[in-house]
């Protein structure tokens, strides 16, 4: 029987200790540039967790926006996965895009 | 146009900032997880921020060159104008949360009004003070809520902290001749007038927590004119020694 792919939620969310749920915290800094994951904070709610993330991550103006996800809601890839998920495509030339001419018009853009 | 109510008046509203901002950061490294912990100290260096820039206002104002510092440091509990609410010990985290609360939905209206005062230094400091008193009753209601909704524990030492500190709450509304003759000229507000949306906004949350409000009459003041409870000075005494055992001490 094909053993069945572990997926590895990045923080243990169970209740091993007495803290309350994870939550991971993304934060967009000024400027419209996109969320980026900064850490993540102990909570009970989400907008306790907004709270949290607010007074941990961003009370020195570091961010427009902020977003708090269940970290239990967040499924990676394992230590394990490293071979099959990313070193194929290293050897696979084609899949690098310099293999495209740019036209003229796009590169002077 | 000065007035001799100005000076008192700004040492109300800073004291009130003053001695919370301390009570909260008795939190520091107790607080019931690191990231509440946090969260009070910062509410607790917002307000002592406030309060330092009320201060140095008042000591500005007063002219007989006394600074923030000299104020903070160098003035016995008599001295002090905060309402007695905000000297009460922090007790338990129900405690601290309920009256953070109570203090920060007051805090809101007060500052609303505060950043139209004729006296521009005020309306900026309170435009400032504003904004963090608004977060501050965001993230305090929230609690109050979660407590009072929470397990049967949580409910009922929330309501025992409504209970205590309700005798309390009169004392932040009570408006004598400092505070209308500051409304009048238009640099201050009169404190009897923000009790009406204060009760309807208080209310609210208490509604939505499950708590209940005490319905005795009875109302326990006296720190604005400088009668505090005993534990101020308890709480001054520590908050002081640094600075008196080391006067004009630089680090």
């Amino acid at each position: 029987m094909a053993e069945i792919p572990r997926t590895n939620s990045q923080h243990s969310t169970s209740s091993d200790d007495s803290q309350w749920p994870l939550w991971e915290v993304f934060l967009q800094p000024p400027k419209g540039q996109p969320h980026e994951h900064a850490g993540s904070v102990h909570a009970a709610t989400a907008e306790q967790a907004l709270q949290n993330a607010r007074d941990v991550y961003a009370r020195r103006g570091e961010a427009v926006s902020i977003w708090v996800v269940p970290s239990r809601a967040i499924t990676a890839s394992t230590p394990e996965d490293m071979g099959p998920f990313f070193d194929p495509g290293n050897d696979k030339a084609y899949r690098h895009p310099q293999f495209y001419k740019v036209p003229h018009g796009v590169r002077v853009f | 146009m000065s007035t001799p109510a100005l000076v008192p008046y700004l040492l109300r509203l800073g004291d009130d900032r003053l001695v919370l901002g301390h009570r909260l950061s008795e939190w520091c490294g107790h607080g019931p997880i690191l990231e509440e912990d946090i969260a009070i100290t910062n509410i607790a260096l917002d307000l002592i921020g406030e309060a330092a820039l009320l201060l140095k206002l008042a000591g500005e104002e007063e002219g007989q060159g006394r600074d923030e510092d000299a104020l903070a440091y160098f003035r016995d509990a008599v001295d002090y104008r905060n309402a007695l609410m905000v000297e009460l010990p922090k007790g338990d985290f129900g405690f601290t949360i309920v009256r953070q609360f109570l203090f920060s939905a007051y805090s809101v209206l007060q500052m609303e009004a505060l950043q139209r005062s004729k006296l521009e230094a005020l309306g900026g400091i309170a435009a400032k003070a504003l904004k963090e008193s608004r977060y501050h009753l965001r993230h305090s209601a929230q609690w109050v809520i979660t407590l009072g909704d929470g397990t049967e524990e949580s409910h009922d030492r929330a309501q025992r902290a409504v209970d205590e500190l309700w005798r309390y709450t009169g004392e932040l509304f009570a408006a004598d001749e400092v505070d209308r003759e500051m409304a009048a000229i238009g640099m201050g507000v009169d404190p009897s007038t923000l009790a009406e949306p204060w009760q309807a906004q208080v209310g609210e949350v208490v509604l939505r927590a499950g708590l209940t409000v005490p319905t005795h009459e009875y109302m326990q003041q006296g720190g604005r004119v400088g009668r505090h409870t005993e534990h101020l000075g308890h709480m001054l005494a520590e908050m002081q020694i640094v600075a008196r055992s080391h006067p004009g001490a630089k680090w």
